[in-house]
């Protein structure tokens, strides 16, 4: 096991410098001048630009300012951000667990509803109620978010005045950061009904960037019973008597749950993405919003920075879903190593 | 679930009731502000949440005016040559004691001294603090006009000048001048943490700053020993809301009070919300079209006035600011003295236009429109109104190319004068005319790049420096309603429309002013009902 996790690890070093060459390459071939950017239409005299471009090192070959940045990067310093003049890693921590909070609360609710409905397709395969549930998943597939979001915010935030429009807390409560998760920070505080506010916001971001999720993780779940349930073992297991929830639940469900996992691996990606998103529209103050806003600044330190943290966190859930599969079907961990 | 997401829910509907008796008003910012500090940033987000609410200057714009009041200085006197400026400070004004710092005593010139040396000395121990780039301090070019500040008491500041500049003042009162607190400066760096002074602000405003989350919330509570009297509002909330859809959904459902920039499609939905009243004033910017004077035929007038001639602006004010403007004669907006409203404009006459192109010698011109690639309020879409002129054009046979880059770019590329006629605008600092006419139109701006008609005329510009000589403002308006007429002779723009502000504010908000800088105040009788 060790040495497995070991040769993962090893796996990563090349994908990180990798991504520190795209993230440096990325927003240097945006056309646009940062310095000219941050000026506006009051402009910056050609002294001030060369001074304040020395100042930033952009003066140098472009290959001495990824030594650099690279040199920084493995000190852990990641730079400071052109626009607040704050350190970058610094305003990622204090953004980073908002959009944790989310995603994490999305996956969770396309996997408690996903899963179910997938297991039902398949074991009701070509029913009226498989077609629909396959239907619907279709349906919530192509759903564009910002669309989806704002149908959700009319219905259930204007019309039926059930959920906030946006935000994580109502604006009554103070709460103190201290895990920055606001629903565990929300419990830690003495505001009598910061938690249920909490709560109360979170709802309907969940729900819209756990859409997508949602009906992949129902569509694979479907299909890989569908597999496993024509292998021999399961006609085996039949032809023995088995209870059929016995033959669901313990038999098929577990060879089917390696696909199930990769898919919900996968899905990080496509929750981080959609996160940019759907914080938008809820005013979720994330790390999704803060890329976007730093791509449009020009803030060259703030992308290159993001951009490896956001990839660091795809590559530690990567190597989670990676180990998770030994758990799961300890043959693959054996032939591994 | 259903009744706990419903009685939740009644709870936050009556959210806005019981924070009227606690006297709190949110307002639903555009955005996160750069940091705490006016002097290093440019955003009127930033503004809004540091200059506006947590500091004071020596002067100080009237809310919905442009007129300078007396802030921290209670009066103020300029020498006969204009180069000296007196300000006599106000007494028992009080810092405001937070987490980290608590005054031992009240603002006085050392204050001064601090704030400004700062900005202007390179050897100052804070000069370099926070990146070190005091933006508007460089834009109103300060460092060139300043010689000395000295204290001549506690209580009184001299600034001498190196030449006459009428717009001292004027500037005086603008964001990037706010008053900082010499001692806690002291302490942060007998502590070693001189940066906290940008992200954990002490100031002398209305209100105190109490926390910040970025992106989502800044909160303040009222300055109780404010030397203006306490604010009526207990607690301030910016809750940060990007989109403009969104915080329009939250001022229906009642989770915010005064929000900025709706959008234009909105307006008549907001017209007619009983809960809102939707105020406007008209901005104090001027979106125009420059021609590029060093590129033949644009250096001819007869050309210049004829383009101006061939376009239709009222179909552009209708389609584009879907009447959310006026037209623009003049390179001020009205709201500035010394607009001269007696200066015509151009009629749309595209045989006149003609006529003038072929008294020129100029035939089957071919040229470009640069469009902005992003939205002004001065110009909500550039490139629909390109599209409009290119039309125009083609009517009086000038066949032009639209051309657009990325922001950044487009500045450059313009600055250095690529284009032949180029989109701009501009949003006023401080009311006074200088701020539109020198720095847009001037000789020096010709050369630096900030005159985007590279235009440079000898009459017009010695009217304008002759203007910032004196500091009586009645003559000083006669040389910039001159001015004015040379500019519409010589038509080294299109000038195209000022727009107009609209600020959606809740009914039970009393006594906002929407204020011509763009700024939104949260004090000077504002209340909840």
């Amino acid at each position: 096991m060790l040495r497995f996790l070991l040769q993962r690890l090893l796996v990563m070093i090349p994908v990180f410098f990798g991504v520190t060459l795209v993230a440096f390459g990325f927003i240097r071939a945006l056309p646009g001048d940062p310095v000219e950017v941050l000026a506006g239409e009051r402009g910056v005299s050609p002294e001030r630009h060369a001074e304040l471009t020395a100042q930033l090192g952009f003066d140098k070959p472009l290959w001495q300012q990824y030594l650099s940045y690279v040199g920084d990067v493995l000190q852990g310093d990641l730079g400071v951000s052109l626009v607040t003049n704050r350190p970058v890693l610094e305003e990622f921590m204090e953004l980073f667990p908002a959009t944790a909070e989310l995603a994490l609360c999305a996956i969770i609710f396309a996997i408690i509803v996903g899963l179910p409905i997938g297991l039902i397709a398949a074991i009701r395969r070509g029913s009226l109620l498989d077609q629909g549930m396959m239907s619907l998943s279709l349906v919530g597939y192509s759903m564009p978010i910002f669309w989806w979001g704002l149908l959700l915010i009319i219905l259930f935030s204007n019309t039926l005045n059930l959920t906030p429009v946006s935000g994580r807390m109502s604006f009554l409560f103070e709460v103190e950061p201290v895990t920055g998760f606001m629903l565990i920070d929300s419990l830690l505080s003495d505001e009598e009904g910061a938690f249920a506010s909490a709560v109360h916001h979170l709802v309907l971001p969940a729900v819209v960037l756990g859409t997508i999720p949602l009906a992949v993780i129902a569509r694979q779940t479907r299909s890989a019973m569908l597999e496993v349930l024509g292998e021999d073992y399961v006609r085996t297991a039949r032809a023995k008597g088995l209870s059929p929830w016995r033959i669901v639940a313990i038999h098929a469900l577990r060879n089917a749950m390696i696909t199930v996992v990769t898919v919900i691996g996968l899905q990080v990606a496509v929750l981080l993405a959609g996160a940019i998103l759907t914080e938008t529209i809820f005013g979720w103050p994330g790390i999704g919003k803060w890329i976007i806003f730093s791509v449009f600044s020009r803030d060259y330190f703030a992308v290159q920075g993001g951009l490896l943290l956001i990839a660091l966190c795809v590559m530690t859930v990567n190597l989670v879903v990676d180990l998770l599969y030994g758990l799961i079907n300890p043959r693959i961990l054996h032939q591994r190593s | 679930m259903k009744k706990t997401l419903l009685a939740v829910s009644l709870g936050l509907g009556i959210a806005l009731s019981a924070s009227a008796q606690a006297k709190t008003m949110v307002f639903c910012s555009e955005g996160s502000p750069e940091g705490f500090n006016p002097s290093l940033y440019s955003a009127g987000t930033t503004f809004d949440a540091s200059s506006q609410t947590i500091f004071n200057r020596l002067v100080q714009f009237e809310p919905g005016t442009t007129k300078v009041v007396p802030g921290l200085a209670e009066s103020w006197t300029a020498s006969d040559d204009g180069l000296e400026y007196t300000f006599k400070l106000r007494k028992g004004v009080k810092f405001h004691t937070t987490k980290n710092f608590t005054p031992s005593r009240d603002f006085n010139a050392d204050d001064i001294l601090f704030t400004f040396n700062r900005m202007w000395k390179e050897d100052h121990p804070y000069h370099g603090v926070s990146g070190g780039d005091y933006k508007y301090f460089g834009w109103m070019s300060m460092g060139d006009l300043l010689k000395s500040i000295e204290k001549v008491d506690d209580y009184t500041v001299k600034f001498t000048l190196n030449m006459a500049e009428a717009p001292f003042v004027s500037n005086m009162a603008m964001d990037f001048a706010s008053v900082m607190s010499a001692e806690y400066a002291d302490q942060l760096a007998a502590q070693g943490s001189m940066e906290d002074i940008d992200h954990k602000p002490v100031g002398t405003g209305p209100f105190v700053f109490k926390s910040y989350q970025k992106d989502a919330m800044i909160r303040y509570t009222a300055h109780d020993d404010y030397w203006g009297g306490r604010s009526n509002i207990d607690k301030l909330v910016f809750a940060i809301t990007t989109d403009a859809n969104v915080r329009y959904q939250k001022m229906k459902a009642g989770e915010c009070h005064v929000m900025p920039y709706p959008n234009p499609a909105d307006l008549a939905a907001m017209d007619a919300d009983e809960d809102i009243n939707l105020m406007r004033q008209e901005g104090l910017n001027v979106g125009y079209l420059a021609f590029n004077t060093e590129k033949a035929p644009f250096n001819q007038k007869k050309v210049r006035q004829a383009l101006n001639m061939a376009i239709n602006k009222q179909a552009i004010l209708d389609v584009v600011f879907k009447g959310a403007g006026s037209i623009a004669k003049n390179p001020i907006p009205p709201t500035i003295w010394s607009y001269n409203d007696a200066v015509q404009d151009y009629p749309y006459n595209p045989g006149k236009a003609k006529v003038l192109l072929r008294e020129a010698g100029v035939s089957g011109l071919k040229t470009n429109i640069w469009a902005m690639p992003v939205q002004r309020p001065y110009n909500p879409n550039a490139r629909r109104m390109a599209e409009l002129i290119q039309a125009d054009w083609a009517k009086v046979g000038v066949e032009a190319e639209i051309v657009t880059y990325e922001w950044g770019e487009y500045l450059k590329r313009s600055k250095e004068g690529e284009h032949d006629t180029v989109f701009l605008g501009w949003t006023g600092d401080n009311g006074d005319p200088d701020n539109f006419m020198y720095v847009l139109l001037g000789c020096d701006a010709a050369k630096s790049g900030g005159n985007r008609a590279r235009w440079c005329h000898e009459e017009f510009d010695s009217t304008l420096r002759q203007a910032k000589q004196i500091t009586d403002q009645a003559e000083r308006t006669k040389l910039y309603e001159q001015a004015q007429v040379i500019f519409k002779e010589e038509a080294p723009w299109v000038t195209i429309a000022h727009s107009v502000v609209f600020k959606p504010v809740r009914k039970e908000v009393t006594g906002f002013k929407v204020h011509p800088l763009g700024s939104h105040i949260f004090y000077d009788g504002v209340d909840l009902k």
